[in-house]
């Protein structure tokens, strides 16, 4: 049995003539401990699919099986990081991370769940800035915290939508690091939504191309046969990441170049001629 | 080509002001001295124009009096008339807009008024203490003042009614919009109730609250009048912040009911924790118009209400029609402003103490 399974799901939005079917034919499985990169365009459905996963959706048709039992709502055992850090503005960074473990752990004592959001303060490196609040932190640092907000939990797997997408290429080679790094820990099953195809080969064991949408389906995998810990410099020269890289791009180039053509309608644009004013 | 030349006409500006005010250029001290000065300016500017237009409107009044005698009661009595005026006999002075300093000189008077009611009071409270430490202990109301009441009294009733009327709507309004805010079906069941109700004047709130409270204290001797202007303005000026919280509430940011839902927090904990803290910035706004709309009706409310503050104070001056009593309805209207603006002022303070995002207003 899988650990994660999508059977099938199609996602449509709005009812009758408006309805636009976002999502469809989307099948997926996943093992324990797998770390699995989906790449897509922007817009292509994948933060639609992101919390069909989480449960904060339901598809229209089809199922989302977790560890064999369908997913109808949220639950701890799966830990999401948001595109856009989600952080409540009026909580300190501790605050935030206190309320998520004191949901995950409710029957532990203060003093323990304070101990643990120090620890997953101190794990992003973020000790100094406590007692911040996430305006008076920079974009990377907010997104750490949204992290460690995600792993304090504890869960099974972490779901990640494009959680580096707004930061600059530094920051983000620094959390990616420190992503790998936690994932590595304790295995945990991982799955990361992103746009960007060296992230995807850097970080993952298999990348799934994401049609774009509407009706977005899943293309074929891509296994990453490169040995971890996977080193970023050394990788460039590796003849397997730049066959799997070119074969990554020249696939969602030609899905990129199909949409074009797909897309091409001529519009009528109406004959109208400026009215005059000056009689 | 307009572009450009508006430009270099406020760089031309620019070069002039930093030559002619070489010192104050990056100074805060005297940025703000300056700023002050403006202010100062401004305000000797506004009296001087009052003080003119007084002026004008009191010669126009001295005039038609004058006139007026003539064409009645022949020359003789003209002349007499012109004496009267010029020797600022009381008894004929032209009834028209104060000037300042007849305005200043019934706020000395006022406050000269105040002390001598304390004193009185104070007497009345020492001579009673005997008398009313037997009433008690006999189990009778004691004996109180029942003098009139001087003009800081008459502020301080009107304050005391504006925060009473301020805290029943906050305690109808919040709650009720907060429920709002959160039901769709509830909102549109209230929604006809709100649309309805909130362009009600405060003279029709007042008579509503009249009728209601007038049955409810039936047998009861007591003044309900503070009771009655305190509730019609609590209700006229609850709306702002009912809407306000509903919408607040309403309009939580997606994310934040994201975070709840994958934190997996109970109605209870979202409410407290995530709705109510993200709307608060929506909420204050609601209750500094509601603080500043109950501060204005107020004064109609009170004046029909017959409560003893700033509106009947207005009332009464006018209907009195004694030589200093248009003085007293301006220094009441100075009041009132100066009091509004600081009411304002407090919610301001309040509403940025509580808001998270407080970057993002110042």
């Amino acid at each position: 049995m899988a650990y994660l399974e999508l059977n099938n799901i199609y996602k449509t939005y709005g009812e009758g003539e408006n309805s636009t079917e976002v999502l469809s034919n989307i099948n997926l499985t996943m093992d324990e401990g797998e770390f699995v990169a989906i790449v897509g365009f922007t817009g292509s459905g994948k933060t639609t699919l992101v919390n069909l996963i989480n449960g904060l959706l339901q598809p229209t048709s089809g199922e989302v099986l977790f560890k064999g039992v369908p997913v109808t709502d949220t639950s701890h055992e799966r830990g999401v990081i948001f595109q856009n850090y989600s952080l409540l503005p009026w909580l300190t960074v501790g605050q935030n991370i206190y309320m998520a473990v004191k949901e995950a752990f409710p029957k532990e004592s203060k003093k323990v769940l304070m101990e643990r959001v120090r620890e997953y303060v101190a794990m992003v490196s973020l000790s100094p800035a406590i007692n911040k609040r996430p305006k008076e932190l920079s974009g990377g640092m907010r997104q750490r915290v949204a992290v460690a907000r995600a792993l304090a939990m504890n869960p099974e797997m972490i779901i990640m939508d494009e959680p580096l997408g707004a930061l600059d290429a530094l920051t983000r080679g620094n959390l990616q690091d420190e992503i790998l790094n936690i994932w590595s820990q304790d295995k945990r099953t991982a799955l990361l939504i992103t746009n960007d195809v060296d992230e995807g080969i850097y970080m993952a064991d298999r990348i799934i191309p994401l049609k774009p949408g509407p009706n977005a389906t899943l293309g074929p995998e891509f296994k990453i046969d490169i040995e971890r810990p996977r080193d970023k410099t050394a990788m460039n020269d590796n003849p397997v990441y730049k066959k799997t890289r070119n074969a990554i791009i020249e696939y969602l180039m030609d899905i990129g170049d199909e949409r074009k053509t797909v897309s091409e309608v001529e519009y009528k644009l109406p004959e109208l001629t400026p009215k005059s004013f000056v009689a | 080509m307009v572009l450009k030349k508006e430009k270099s006409m406020s760089t031309n500006f620019k070069q002039i002001l930093a030559k002619l005010t070489p010192s104050i250029k990056k100074d805060g001290i005297m940025k703000s001295l300056k700023n002050t000065g403006i202010t100062l300016l401004s305000i000797l500017l506004f009296l001087g124009l009052w003080h003119m237009g007084s002026k004008a409107l009191y010669n126009k009044e001295a005039d038609y009096k004058i006139e007026k005698a003539l064409t009645e009661r022949g020359e003789e009595a003209a002349a007499a008339e012109r004496a009267c005026i010029e020797s600022g006999d009381s008894s004929c002075q032209p009834n028209t807009l104060p000037s300042p300093s007849q305005v200043w000189a019934s706020l000395k008077s006022l406050v000269a008024d105040h002390h001598v009611i304390s004193a009185d009071k104070a007497a009345f409270a020492e001579k009673m203490a005997a008398t009313n430490e037997k009433m008690i202990a006999a189990g009778k109301d004691p004996i109180v003042y029942t003098g009139r009441a001087s003009f800081i009294d008459i502020v301080l009733t009107s304050i005391k009614t504006v925060f009473a009327g301020f805290l029943l709507a906050l305690l109808i309004a919040v709650p009720i919009g907060i429920v709002i805010g959160l039901s769709p079906s509830l909102r549109s069941a209230f929604n006809w109730f709100i649309q309805i109700f909130k362009p009600v004047s405060p003279v029709v709130w007042y008579l509503l609250v009249f009728m209601i409270v007038k049955t409810l204290y039936i047998g009861d001797s007591s003044d309900n009048a503070f009771v009655i202007s305190f509730i019609s303005v609590g209700f006229c000026a609850m709306w702002a912040t009912l809407v306000n919280t509903a919408m607040g509430v309403a309009s939580v940011d997606k994310d934040y009911i994201n975070v709840a839902k994958v934190l997996k927090l109970g109605t209870f904990q979202k409410v407290f924790k995530v709705i109510l803290p993200s709307s608060l910035p929506l909420i204050f706004t609601g209750l500094r118009i509601t603080l500043s709309v109950a501060w204005m009706v107020l004064i109609a409310i009170e004046l029909l209400a017959q409560s003893q503050g700033l509106g009947l104070f207005v009332w009464e001056e006018f209907q009195n029609g004694a030589n200093d009593s248009n003085a007293k309805i301006i220094v009441a209207m100075f009041v009132i402003g100066i009091i509004g603006f600081l009411l304002d002022r407090l919610m301001l303070a309040v509403q940025n103490m509580v808001s998270f995002n407080k970057n993002e207003m110042a």
